[in-house]
């Protein structure tokens, strides 16, 4: 039953994805966006990742998303020409990609007792062995600290500096995107 | 566990996302495929994180983060470009190329 939701989601996904950069009106690639965050939110929960989900749906889905249609709509971009490039840019954006993917689909035969062989030859990881033989870690850790405890205790104890920092760079782009946008500074 | 099978939707998600960044001339177009490129590298942080613990879901939260900044930083530089020149198409931004 995962299996078949978890393909449902994949498929629709890359649809999504594919017309989103095949599309001609900003405003419908746009839309395909959405599409793709949302299955891959789906996908999230299927990974035990609940809180993520909720994230990708909010910040992704939501936000940045509506900010983008904002754009479009204050630019008045919704009847554009096509502006995909010329046959040499398709070649080479096809010989590219290929490459690219070639490369990274390898990563399709990572089997989790694939994983552990490597990590065990790989200092300084967490060990395999426990992390294997108890299962799941993220599952586990969920039901220690539920959903969101599981993710807030190492946010705010071993990763609160880089949670500080963040403020500041979301401080900056805010002061960047206002002094950006205005008509006269 | 469907570790696998994640890592190639990722795989094939980023691959999707330099796609679009290579063919397409609409500057928003462009941002949106970098958006896809990070949401391809998030469903892999989230896969191995099944196995890793949560450290994985803490980095695409910054992911999350960075991408918002980069795309209200990003959407206010095409606005500004988009008042010079009265087009967002990659062909007419051309100031630097000499």
């Amino acid at each position: 039953m995962t299996n078949a939701v978890f393909w449902f989601f994949a498929v629709l996904a890359v649809a999504s994805a594919a017309l989103c950069i095949v599309q001609r009106n900003p405003v419908s690639a746009a839309l395909w966006l959405v599409s793709t965050m949302f299955s891959l939110a789906a996908i999230y929960v299927l990974l035990n990742a609940q809180f993520i989900a909720a994230i990708q749906v909010l910040v992704y889905a939501g936000a940045v998303m509506v900010l983008f249609l904002f754009v479009i709509m204050l630019l008045n971009l919704g009847h554009a020409s096509s502006d995909i490039r010329g046959p040499s840019a398709i070649a080479a954006t096809l010989v590219i990609v290929g490459l690219l993917l070639v490369e990274l689909v390898g990563l399709w035969r990572y089997s989790p007792g694939r994983v552990a062989a490597e990590v065990a030859q790989a200092p300084g990881l967490r060990d395999p062995a426990a992390a294997f033989a108890a299962g799941m870690i993220a599952r586990q850790d969920a039901v220690t600290h539920g959903v969101v405890g599981g993710i807030a205790a190492p946010l705010f104890q071993i990763y609160l500096v880089p949670f500080e920092i963040t403020s500041i760079l979301l401080l900056a782009a805010i002061i960047g995107a206002v002094v950006l946008a205005k008509r006269k500074v | 566990m469907l570790l696998g099978p994640a890592l190639g939707l990722s795989a094939i998600l980023f691959s999707l996302g330099v796609a679009g960044v290579l063919l397409r001339r609409n500057a928003i177009v462009l941002f949106m495929c970098v958006e896809l490129m990070l949401n391809g590298v998030n469903l892999s942080f989230v896969a191995f994180s099944q196995l890793y613990g949560a450290s994985g879901y803490i980095m695409v939260f910054f992911v999350m983060t960075v991408a918002a900044a980069e795309a209200a930083v990003g959407l206010a530089i095409i606005l500004a470009i988009f008042r010079h020149k009265q087009s967002v198409d990659l062909q007419n931004i051309n100031l630097l190329r000499g």
